[in-house]
């Protein structure tokens, strides 16, 4: 019973001072916890099916969702850079070349 | 009208989105204007839309880092990104953003730092909008007197005594047509790091002038080379605000779809402006940002996004009217020297 006792203030104790020995460990975070609301999204579509994957990601592995964010920055504006090259290339302007005058 | 409104999962708003595509595209086309992100003009036009402040910055940059892209893909096909330069200096920026956050932290630990940044910032911008129409001034008065450079008329031409240092390794910077120290450029991009980084900004603002002034680009290779700046700091910026919490990509992405357009229309007017027509609208582009930071600082944060937009929408009328009347000219002339052609056989 005794045995019993002390495992369960050891528990308590542990428990109270796990999120401050985790938190020592890297930098201190903001007080703000934002959690991504998922039930407002439904399955249906491509579109909600990513919305939904980057909810997910966002709520249960942040590294995943940094990496998709960055990657997908950079892909969506290389993608739009290529786009909107070959439209204005369809216009009929020079693209390739320019006078600098200062004044 | 519920079509007009998309849903934001991780903010968990409803947000206008055509808001955010004229924001995207007003922020492109002035952007890639004047090479630089912007963040100064996107933060409160998102806090307006309804965004929560805790998402607007990290979303903001990660829409600079996207449309910085664009904008540099254009600029880099007009032959105004100098790569080397850009790389060179991206050394000294990142170590300068280190050494200037460092100090932030140093002084919050001994003070309320906030209103000391944001007066730091006032007078910067003081400095820089002086600076460039003292410039504008000095240049005119060459040009009466017949004062006339390779490119034109020049005012304040600092950056000729700086390129008589010689401290080995000397560079040749192709694009930018013109050898100096490595360490010119590395010591100008720390500086302006130091100063972006203690101001919490991207550090176009500052860095434009710089790459002018100090280290004697010609205009539209210093917008070309800070915008490929700009978006290997807002790339970096997008991943650490990401890991964060703090950015809401779908915001990005439809930011994104405007301001691919406006990039492409701001990158293409610098064809059709003079040097010291992007000059003067960037003076005062940052007279009205200082205006709306000392707005802020006494607590009228209501008129300070108001001024903020209304430079937004004035400047950008101003570009737009540029490149059509540019392209229109353009066109014409083409059409006309086809005519002629034609006539001759």
């Amino acid at each position: 019973m005794r045995h019993l006792k002390t495992l369960v203030m050891l528990g308590v104790i542990l428990g109270l001072l796990l999120p401050e020995i985790a938190s020592a460990g890297g930098e201190k975070v903001g007080n703000l916890v934002v959690v991504a609301d998922t039930r407002m999204i439904t399955d249906s579509g491509y579109y909600n099916s990513f919305m939904k994957y980057m909810a997910d990601a966002y709520n249960s592995n942040i590294m995943v969702f940094a990496i998709w964010c960055t990657v997908l920055t950079a892909c969506y504006g290389a993608f739009l850079g290529f786009l909107m090259d070959f439209l204005m290339s369809k216009t009929g302007l020079d693209l390739k070349s320019r006078k600098i005058i200062e004044h | 009208m519920e079509w007009l409104f998309m849903y934001m999962p991780i903010a968990g708003v409803k947000i206008f989105w055509p808001g955010l595509v004229m924001i995207g595209f007003a922020v492109g086309t002035i952007g890639g204007f004047f090479g630089m992100g912007g963040a100064w003009m996107v933060t409160p036009g998102l806090n307006i839309l309804g965004f929560p402040m805790a998402f607007a910055i990290g979303t903001d940059m990660a829409h600079i880092a996207g449309k910085s892209m664009v904008s540099t893909m254009r600029h880099s096909k007009f032959g105004n990104v100098d790569y080397k330069l850009g790389f060179v200096m991206v050394i000294g920026t990142m170590c300068g953003i280190e050494v200037g956050a460092q100090i932030v932290m140093y002084l919050e630990k001994v003070g309320n730092v906030g209103s000391v940044v944001r007066w730091v910032y006032v007078v910067l911008l003081a400095l820089i909008a002086t600076l460039v129409f003292y410039d504008y001034y000095k240049a005119t008065q060459k040009k009466k007197t017949g004062v006339v450079g390779e490119h034109g008329a020049e005012g304040i031409t600092w950056y000729k005594s700086l390129h008589k240092i010689k401290i080995p390794p000397m560079v040749h910077f192709k694009a930018a047509g013109f050898t100096c120290s490595a360490w010119l450029p590395i010591m100008v991009s720390f500086v302006t790091g130091i100063l972006a980084g203690f101001l919490g900004i991207g550090g176009g603002l500052i860095r434009m002038p710089s790459l002018v002034y100090l280290i004697g680009c010609p205009t539209h290779i210093a917008v070309g080379t800070d915008l490929f700046e700009v978006m290997i700091s807002g790339l970096y910026g997008a991943f650490t605000y990401s890991l964060k919490g703090r950015i809401e990509i779908v915001a990005v992405f439809v930011m994104l779809t405007g301001a691919a357009i406006g990039a492409q229309i701001g990158t293409v007017a610098t064809k059709y402006a003079k040097g010291y027509g992007i000059r003067i609208a960037f003076g005062i582009a940052v007279i009205c940002c200082m205006i709306s930071i000392v707005m802020k600082e006494f607590k009228f944060d209501a008129p300070a996004a108001a001024l903020i937009l209304a430079t937004i929408g004035l400047i950008c009328a101003y570009i737009v009217k540029i490149m059509l009347q540019g392209a229109a000219q353009e066109l014409r002339q083409k059409k006309d020297s086809l005519v002629t052609s034609q006539h001759g056989a």
